[in-house]
């Protein structure tokens, strides 16, 4: 298309009015007792307000549920450290949302499971924790066993459905045929293998994260036959890591399109790694209704349509395939958010990616002046340096 | 989220039996949304939005209504005759997709 040939009053952006939000992420704290390396959580979270009250989160239920919200999902941080979950999840089946807990099973007694489920609690996404810590015992089935085994048992035992997640990365996804197993032994009916993004924590320790392509390739292999012999019994989802792309992802479906996250301190967000974006100002569900939020607020528009776009995304053929990708990423690689994101081979910065997964085909021992791993937490998160 | 497929139907999986009384799978959680204007299926994380037939359809079943019945009563709500293969058609994809028990 030749922009200079068109009329003005065309070249104005055009933005189609979005959907509702339809998906709402209450992220109802950081606090997690875990500290997993590939984390998507903010590097500086210590660094957050005061948490949002009960009341608070009632009323952004409401509120989102009024604006055409149907999938709740309660996440953190771990949510089960929050004691009036029981609260916000009974309300949130009241307003008919489909609720579902995402969660690493820390802190699921029988009695808050048994509190849930007559909430109303629809479903839980059961997390493996930070296997580069546990990857010993986890694979000699002791003590992460032990605790996977009694959250699927109370899991079943209220008649959830079981998703079980599993984040897949450099340090375990040569294990990946036992994980498979285990899911099938927990008795989920999906299995996510997710590979990490390279967000927040996981951006850190990016060079420890970040497989070869042999162990992909014989991963993907592994997980085809595992499909083969299990058939119907469990659906595994295979989530490959975007650096080994060349087109980038159609990040969260499109800016302000579908997702909403809230943020333990009330920030409004429309994808959970947003924050990292400083040139824009987040609404909070503290001063501002969900429905202005989402189709009145300069943040939730400022990526929507195309007008945004720079070269090369501007005047590509795929620019509504992808929306040129994520924001994030384009910040994090290139320096501007606006840029096409670098998974894409059409973007001048897109060495930013095949260098890293060049590093990521030399073996561990051949690495040289290897930087620890980050651990998230609190004393890390503290580090001016992050 | 996706809206209801178009699929070429194979005869093997075909549902048949107008006395078999089909309901929505226990996975599933259905329920009118007003801001959509559609009935929707919801699941762990997703969300299927029927389209306006396909509401009709999904909001009858309760595992005791036969097909049969289901049939005749479309077809007299909706003053028309000869929605039965329409109704199997669905039926047959909704089976597939694991929405729906018989």
């Amino acid at each position: 298309m030749n922009a200079n040939a068109t009329p003005i009053t065309n070249v104005a952006n055009t933005v189609t009015p979005p959907g509702p939000p339809l998906w709402l992420l209450a992220e109802v704290t950081y606090k997690c007792p875990l500290h997993c390396v590939f984390c998507y959580n903010p590097v500086d979270y210590a660094q957050t307000g005061p948490e949002l009250s009960t009341e608070d989160w009632l009323r952004v239920l409401r509120e989102a549920r009024a604006a055409g919200s149907v999938q709740c999902g309660f996440s953190g941080g771990e949510p089960l450290v929050r004691d009036d979950l029981e609260i916000l999840v009974a309300e949130a089946h009241r307003l008919g949302f489909y609720t579902n807990l995402l969660t690493s099973g820390v802190g699921l007694t029988e009695a808050r499971a048994a509190a849930l489920k007559q909430a109303g609690l629809d479903h839980v996404q059961l997390s493996f924790q930070d296997s580069t810590k546990e990857l010993n015992d986890f694979l000699s089935h002791t003590k992460t066993f032990d605790l996977k085994r009694r959250t699927a048992d109370l899991i079943k035992s209220h008649d959830w459905p079981m998703v079980l997640n599993c984040v897949i990365h450099r340090l375990n996804i040569d294990y990946i045929e036992q994980i498979i197993d285990l899911a099938v032994e927990l008795g989920a009916e999906y299995l996510e293998l997710a590979n990490s993004q390279y967000y927040s924590w996981a951006e850190l320790n990016r060079d420890h994260l970040l497989p070869s392509r042999e162990q992909l390739e014989r991963a993907e292999r592994v997980t085809n036959a595992c499909r083969e012999k299990y058939g119907d019994k469990i659906r595994i989802i295979f989530v490959v890591p975007d650096y080994y792309e060349k087109r980038p992802k159609k990040c969260m479906n499109g800016w302000g399109n579908v997702f909403l996250t809230v943020t333990p301190d009330g920030t409004a967000l429309p994808c959970h790694t947003a924050k990292m974006l400083k040139g824009i100002t987040f609404p909070s569900v503290r001063n501002m209704g969900v429905s202005d939020i989402w189709y009145q607020s300069k943040a939730f528009n400022f990526y929507r349509g195309d007008s945004w776009m720079k070269d090369p995304c501007r005047t590509c053929h795929d620019k509504e395939k992808d929306l040129g990708g994520c924001r994030c990423q384009a910040l994090m690689l290139t320096g501007d958010a606006a840029n096409a994101d670098p998974v894409c081979d059409k973007s001048p910065m897109h060495h930013r990616v095949t260098e890293a997964v060049a590093y990521a085909q030399i073996p561990d021992g051949q690495r040289e002046n290897v930087k620890p791993l980050v651990f998230r937490d609190l004393k890390n998160s503290r580090l001016p340096m992050l | 989220m996706s809206t209801v497929p178009v699929a070429q139907l194979s005869d093997e999986q075909a549902v048949q039996d107008l006395q078999a009384c089909p309901r929505v799978a226990k996975m599933f959680k259905l329920q009118w949304e007003e801001v959509q204007q559609s009935w929707v299926l919801l699941y762990p994380e997703g969300m299927v939005k029927l389209n306006g037939s396909a509401g009709e359809i999904m909001s009858r079943l309760d595992g005791n209504t036969s097909i049969q019945t289901l049939i005749s009563t479309l077809e007299q709500q909706f003053e028309t005759t000869g929605l039965q293969a329409d109704v199997l058609d669905f039926l047959t994809i909704a089976k597939r997709q694991g929405w729906v028990k018989l």
